[in-house]
């Protein structure tokens, strides 16, 4: 199906699930924060507790599937074709000047995805079929999904292993919301350089939040 | 100057290539690059050997025939040229300069540095042309067309189809040529009653050639030789969309994503 589409159509469709994974990352992001909150995990284990309850988000979370399927193999087809559009390599590899992430969208994007498949085994498996342990809040019972995250952060390995992944997350969304809007057809003179910079910035401020939590976790 | 080439030697469109190193001495650095091949060719020539075969034609950057990939840009290393108006003195005395022919799988060598062009001619036949009865000269003003959309028009226009696009993409995409040659017929009247096909059609003319697909990485707009910029690609995809989406076609003209 996706070998039939039109280039443009492949384009449009990577450009608008690529938008949903960001408001998806702002969204995880936010939450992931409330852990850094000195509260006993109160604020983050709350949080957790609606994410995995709301009948919203429970449905919400098979369109994220979704989304992140279809951008891997929508990406993916469109990176064969752009290979097989150049069967014979240069000897010296293109030397023109443009942003240096734009070039290695496939690589950074299949480090993130080896890490995901490590990340979900980590604490999307264990907190929807593992054994969890218990928090009172109040005067309920919630799975202390915070402390999971502490626990697995008190371990230099993981925080170094994260803050690797996080930072390819980082090169990845630099050339990610500008290039979505490229992608459907949105440029203009005074507007684009404004998209640009929104870009690199949300590639920093993403990345660098979920960096920051594993790291304040460490020295704490 | 004293050089150093190593220029992609390719007997046919059928034959291995290989890289072959030659040396060119007494260079003047105010040579055009394309006089430098012509002294090295010369002296293949008395020496009795095959010269490098390049495209060529009108070398005042108007024709779009030059087409090498120079030191890894097509072009060279300059900014808005064509090869031919490329000079000598880009180059440092004892440099080493490679020569290499356009790489893309629809633009395949015939011939040492020559490469056939054929599928941009085939995108045009496509629908790079508008429909109108030939006769007397129009009134210049008899329709009114905003002076932005006449500018914007005529900076699409610019391109001469060299293939530098193509040649400087990362995914060998022809998305600059096409959106070069959709732009400049959908931002004038003349160009509008045929524009929702035009755009289909073009798009997948140039993917059933095999071109690679945009990644927007912007190497298109930095090595093109008339700067056309890649909101025009941009304006391509605005074009696509609504021809798809919102385009009054008949039922059995409308084709799929």
């Amino acid at each position: 199906m996706a070998l039939k589409y039109s280039s443009i159509t492949k384009k449009i469709i990577m450009a608008l699930a690529g938008l949903f994974l960001i408001s998806f990352l702002i969204v995880h992001l936010s939450i992931n924060l409330l852990i850094l909150k000195n509260d006993g995990r109160e604020a983050f284990n709350l949080a957790a507790h609606f994410m995995v309850t709301n009948p919203l988000i429970q449905a919400m979370q098979w369109v994220l599937f979704g989304g992140f399927i279809i951008h891997i193999l929508v990406g993916t087809v469109l990176q064969i074709q752009n290979w097989m559009a150049r069967p014979t390599r240069y000897k010296v590899e293109g030397y023109s000047h443009t942003s240096f992430f734009s070039k290695f969208m496939i690589h950074t994007g299949a480090i993130i995805l080896a890490f995901l498949v490590l990340h979900l085994i980590n604490f999307f498996f264990r907190a929807k079929f593992g054994e969890m342990p218990e928090i009172m809040i109040g005067d309920k019972q919630y799975e202390d999904m915070g402390l999971l995250v502490i626990e697995k952060f008190k371990s230099l390995p993981y925080v170094l292993m994260y803050i690797f992944w996080l930072l390819f997350l980082g090169f990845h969304l630099d050339h990610a919301f500008h290039s979505a809007l490229q992608s459907l057809g949105l440029n203009h003179n005074k507007y684009t350089p404004a998209a640009f910079g929104l870009s690199r910035a949300l590639a920093i401020l993403i990345a660098g939040g979920f960096i920051l939590i594993p790291l304040i976790i460490y020295i704490s | 100057m004293d050089l150093t080439l190593k220029i992609w030697r390719q007997k046919n469109a059928t034959s291995k290539g290989k890289f072959v190193t030659y040396k060119v001495t007494g260079i003047s650095p105010n040579s055009s690059f394309l006089e430098m091949m012509d002294i090295l060719n010369e002296g293949l020539v008395v020496k009795g050997e095959d010269p490098v075969a390049f495209d060529h034609d009108c070398r005042e950057g108007i024709c779009g025939a030059c087409s090498m990939y120079i030191n890894g840009r097509p072009h060279g290393p300059d900014k808005a040229i064509t090869t031919c108006q490329l000079h000598m003195r880009k180059f440092k005395d004892g440099d080493t300069i490679v020569i290499e022919p356009w790489r893309a799988r629809p633009f395949p060598v015939l011939k040492d540095l020559i490469v056939d062009r054929t599928a941009f001619d085939k995108i045009i036949q496509a629908g790079g042309y508008i429909s109108v009865n030939t006769g007397g000269i129009p009134d210049a003003n008899a329709i009114p067309i905003p002076r932005a959309s006449a500018e914007l028009s005529m900076d699409a226009a610019a391109c001469i189809g060299c293939g530098a696009c193509v040649a400087a993409c990362k995914n060998a995409s022809a998305m600059l040529f096409v959106s070069a040659k959709v732009s400049q017929f959908a931002l004038l009247p003349q160009g509008k009653p045929e524009a929702a096909e035009r755009v289909q059609a073009m798009v997948a003319e140039m993917d059933r050639l095999g071109f690679g697909n945009c990644t927007n990485t912007g190497a298109c707009e930095a090595e093109c030789p008339k700067e056309i910029s890649i909101s025009n690609i941009a304006r391509m995809n605005r074009e696509f969309l609504s021809a798809k989406v919102g385009a009054q076609i008949p039922k059995e003209q409308a084709g799929g994503f």
